[in-house]
């Protein structure tokens, strides 16, 4: 079974569950050559791989656009659920519930997110669903081919569609205002820090947003635009190097991590994420903080990336629920309906 | 049209209807609800059904009660008993008794009586509830209204211990509410007896016609299926007059799956509207739990392209519908059955639903264990087309029935059944022929257990395809199941009668009301008709026989268009020249005068110019230019509806029986 063949370059070797990467992958993508989306793919296969989470603890899930087509391209051995435009959230909110051991991971876009699925997005924030929520986030319809999105900038300039008149909706700052439990966000262009990231939002309990800038090569990828590579190349200012270390699994450090100014946060599972400090002191525990920062960021032009916001001690949806051990979805009749003799309690109830 | 009581008319024992106008929000469903189960635990046949409006205080509501001794216990239009303690329903409420009824009203409503013919009753409630040394100034205006209960019972003859039993019944055995209430019962009662002469004819005598039986709304009694069903999730979103079936899930379902260690088998979810309510429901039973979701119009047309995914991808769910009348917000307090056509084709391109159609709460009850059933076996979406009547309003019924079957959970594959299929399988592979595949559910730890369910073209293996032929195999096999599910859904049920010549076809809670209409017609009229109760789509072979086998077939529908009617003649387009279409909706329950008089509104042409359909068209103009308003006030007078015949001909859209409900 993990007798497969290996991508060029890469070492033949099994993770602590016994799977190569080759288990982690998916079908080969059909998003364009160059799109900030299949790097983000990429970084989904690395970071459960690397993580030993078996395809089989995760589901995937996502809406309608190109964002929502990509969890065909990862984890073919997971469970998926490719729904309606806006309302992946509802869905894996509910699907949630049929097991609760099982970590969801949604794909969603700017316009499946911060257009016709904002309702949704902030509910399953607020509800604090135990999911990893990924907006890759290019400020562009792109399988319409080329309309504005709420994340686009005022006064960016498009091919048939003309000036955006419109100030940009920021996902982080609508996903902290809705109480969100974990915040981060980042750059397609930067592998190492999504993948950072992604283990930070997998080993997180509840609901993790990922804005992940990541351009459009077809249709929004002008030099001077917020969602281009080059902007974002010139723009980024990096907030933390982040490193995380899973519970189980000493070896996971990188090798460039420095020593130096340090905060730790300790996540619901055990696990901590070790923050390092670039260029000022950040309290990512502080929400305030986090809407200044996002303020401050958004006057100054600057790309922020990193953990803007973590609260890890808050119990996710399912957690709330006071479930059964058992997953609900394995359940059988026996504890699912009641006994005969309580149908005449019942109908006595019944006057 | 005066009847001025010279002598006494004879008594009128357990046949008349008792009709209260409160001020929505003033508390009188505690005391109306008392009156209900009093006279049901009397033994006498008994319904009541609450007309209010959409409103939480401050506008005029009515409730009314029908007791039968024959059992009929549909809305009826005439009111022999009123009560009003509203200044602004009391005219109104004044006009509508009946010649030689009886009119209670409290006597601090300063008001002309404008009336010779109906017996009056001042009642002085507020003098009373003053009396009433151990009230709490806060609670005057609530136990107020148990002060008409008890002048109520004490002219008609209802018994003070079944009042107090059903109180017993309302406030749980709690002791002091009890007795704060009876003590305003008694006080009424006594005051009536030494205060007033008895001069109207209605009587209550006990009977044995309710032994065994239950009084229940079909909104608890579709949770309570539910449950017995193994629901395992529900997500809602608060509508009228949907909210108190998933209110009732929690109110059961601690009781009923209650465990030893406190933890839960089930979730419920209050979304965030009813886009997320159905999306919810629908990734929940793609993970392999029992899930339901329960709305009305304005949500049912929310959650459409939901339907559309959950048929096309193969996501077991049941959606309730309580229907209230539409279109758009319509009257949102009003009964409906208008949902039908929109459901039976819900979501855009080729759609086919499975409908349940409950006639009743007992049915209520049973299609909700069974909708999971079939929803499961079937593997698409089923709804269970429930209306506001049904739902809200108490109703006397058999007990609910354990479910005869072990659940039937369908086609899942585990990872045993994997390992034994050497994970050879396809989501959407049909193995067996029937248009059902198999399916497995998140968490199967099997390497080959997954697949990746989607809205878009796919093939049997569930990969993305837009390919011709295949989609074309999809879509036949999906035609396939829909013809498959025959053998699941419950059967109509026939009521024949001897030598009947017409046929009547009914659905859900107009059941009474046509039972009570074929009872008119054949004593007044000399009708005979057979009835076939449509219990679900699609229709089986019972309705094509029942059609061909009548040489006229009148579809009673509670809705303008006549939606069953449509359904039939699209489906039996070789029958639909016996079909007629009796619909009306007003918003109000069906009742035996609006089937009866739909009825033989149409009656005449079949048989008497079966031959000649131009003069029928000819002799219908006529008709409706002579129709003329006969009700006894103006305000009526305007609202009365034409009658109108159509011509048998043509295959007519509109539903063109009206009656009035006056």
């Amino acid at each position: 079974m993990t007798d497969t063949l290996p991508m060029a370059g890469a070492n033949i070797q099994v993770n602590a569950v016994g799977l190569s990467k080759n288990d982690y992958r998916g079908n080969p993508s059909t998003l364009c050559q160059g799109c900030g989306h299949n790097s983000i793919s990429n970084q989904i296969i690395s970071a459960l791989y690397e993580m030993n989470i078996s395809p089989d603890s995760v589901a995937k899930f996502s809406g309608i656009g190109c964002s929502s087509k990509s969890p065909t391209y990862f984890l073919n051995r997971s469970f998926g659920f490719n729904g309606l435009h806006g309302r992946m959230p509802s869905v894996a909110t509910g699907a949630l519930f049929g097991d609760h051991t099982i970590r969801g991971i949604g794909v969603s876009g700017d316009g499946d997110t911060a257009s016709i699925g904002m309702g949704q997005f902030k509910h399953a924030v607020r509800r604090n669903v135990n999911m990893v929520y990924i907006v890759e986030n290019n400020g562009v319809y792109g399988l319409t081919k080329g309309q504005f999105s709420a994340t686009a900038e005022v006064g960016l300039s498009l091919k048939k569609q003309g000036v955006n008149q419109y100030l940009p909706i920021d996902i982080c700052m609508e996903a902290i205002a809705s109480n969100a439990t974990f915040v981060a966000r980042s750059f397609a262009g930067d592998p190492k820090q999504v993948k950072e990231l992604l283990k930070a939002a997998l080993a997180h309990n509840g609901v993790a947003v990922l804005d992940i800038i990541s351009p459009c090569v077809t249709f929004n990828n002008q030099d001077n635009a917020v969602h281009s590579y080059t902007w974002g190349k010139d723009h980024e200012a990096p907030l933390h190097e982040i490193s995380f270390i899973p519970a189980r699994n000493e070896i996971m450090l990188e090798a460039d991590m420095q020593d130096g100014e340090i905060r730790e946060v300790e996540l619901h599972d055990g696990s901590t994420i070790v923050l390092k400090k670039i260029d000022k002191d950040y309290n990512p525990t502080h929400r305030w903080e986090a809407l200044r920062l996002l303020e401050e960021s958004q006057r100054e032009n600057l790309l922020v990336t990193g953990l803007i916001y973590v609260e890890p001690s808050k119990p996710s949806l399912t957690d709330t629920y006071n479930l059964v051990d058992t997953p609900l979805n394995r359940l059988t009749e026996a504890d699912l309906r009641p006994s005969r003799e309580s149908i005449d309690r019942i109908n006595a109830m019944m006057f | 049209m005066s009847v001025n009581s010279t002598k006494k008319p004879a008594r009128i024992v357990n046949d008349f209807s008792i009709t209260v106008g409160t001020v929505n929000g003033s508390g009188s469903s505690t005391a109306n609800n008392t009156i209900l189960r009093a006279i049901f635990k009397m033994g006498i046949p008994v319904s009541g059904k609450n007309l209010f409006p959409s409103n939480i205080q401050g506008l005029p509501t009515w409730y009314t009660i029908r007791v039968n001794k024959d059992g009929f216990v549909a809305r009826r239009d005439e009111r022999e008993i009123v009560i009003t303690m509203n200044p602004n329903s009391f005219a109104r409420d004044l006009a509508d008794v009946q010649p030689g009824g009886a009119f209670f009203y409290a006597d601090d409503i300063k008001q002309p009586i404008t009336r010779d013919d109906i017996t009056v009753y001042p009642m002085p409630i507020k003098q009373l509830i003053r009396e009433q040394k151990d009230l709490a100034s806060n609670l005057r205006d609530l136990v107020s209204n148990m002060i008409y209960v008890g002048v109520l019972a004490q002219m008609i003859g209802m018994d003070l211990e079944t009042i107090r039993a059903a109180l017993t019944f309302h406030f749980k055995g709690k002791e002091k509410p009890i007795t704060l209430n009876y003590d305003a019962v008694v006080a009424g009662a006594e005051w009536a007896k030494a205060n007033l002469e008895k001069k109207d004819p209605f009587y209550l005598e006990s009977m044995d016609k309710t032994h065994g039986l239950i009084m229940a709304d079909g909104n608890t009694a579709g949770a309570l299926g539910s449950i017995y069903g193994g629901l395992q999730f529900a997500a809602w979103y608060p509508i009228t007059p949907a909210s108190s079936l998933a209110e009732s899930l929690n109110e059961y379902l601690p009781m009923l799956r209650k465990r030893e260690d406190g933890k839960h088998t089930y979730a419920v979810v209050q979304a965030e509207d009813e886009l997320a309510a159905i999306g919810m429901t629908i990734g929940a039973a793609w993970s392999g739990l029992r899930s339901m979701t329960s709305t009305s119009g304005p949500g049912l047309s929310l959650m459409t392209e939901f339907m559309g995914l959950a048929y096309y991808a193969e996501v077991p769910v049941v959606v309730w519908d309580v229907q209230r009348i539409g279109p758009s917000t319509g009257l949102p307090t009003r009964t409906s059955q208008g949902d039908l056509s929109f459901s039976a084709f819900m979501g855009h391109g080729d759609t086919q639903q499975i409908i349940l159609l409950p006639g009743g709460v007992d049915e209520c009850f049973e299609f909700g264990w069974k909708s999971l059933d079939i929803a499961e076996r079937l593997q698409t979406p089923v709804l269970v087309l429930s209306d506001l009547d049904m739902g809200m309003n108490q109703w006397m019924s058999k007990p609910f029935a354990y479910p005869e079957t072990p659940m039937d959970r369908g086609k899942v594959l585990w990872e045993k059944d994997l390992e034994e299929l050497k994970g050879n399988w396809g989501r959407y592979l049909d193995v067996d022929g029937d248009g059902v595949a198999y399916r497995t559910f998140p968490g199967n730890k099997h390497p080959l257990a997954a697949y990746f369910l989607r809205g878009t073209g796919h093939d049997e293996y569930a990969k993305y395809s837009e390919d011709a032929s295949i989609w074309l195999r999809n879509m036949d096999r999906l035609k396939k199941k829909y013809e498959t599910a025959k053998q699941y859904i419950p059967a109509p049920v026939l009521h024949a009668m001897r030598g009947a010549a017409i046929g009547i076809i009914a659905y859900g809670s107009t059941e009474s009301a046509v039972e009570e209409a074929r009872y008119l017609l054949d004593k007044e009229n000399g009708i005979k008709a057979d009835f076939l109760r449509v219990r679900a789509l699609p229709f089986t072979d019972e309705v094509k026989k029942f059609i061909a086998k009548h040489e006229v077939v009148f579809v009673v529908d509670m809705n303008r268009d006549g939606q069953m009617y449509q359904l039939l003649t699209v489906e039996y387009p070789a029958l639909a020249n016996k079909l007629v279409s009796v619909a009306y909706g007003d918003g109000m329950p069906a009742s035996a005068k609006w089937v009866r008089e739909g009825v033989l509104a149409k009656y005449k042409k079949p048989v008497a110019a079966k031959a000649a359909s131009k003069p029928t068209k000819a002799t219908a103009a006529k008709k409706v230019s002579k129709a003329k308003p006969a009700s006894k006030s103006t305000k009526a007078a305007a609202k009365k509806p034409v009658k109108k015949a159509a011509p048998k001909s043509t295959a007519s859209k509109s539903a063109v029986a009206k009656n009035s409900r006056k």
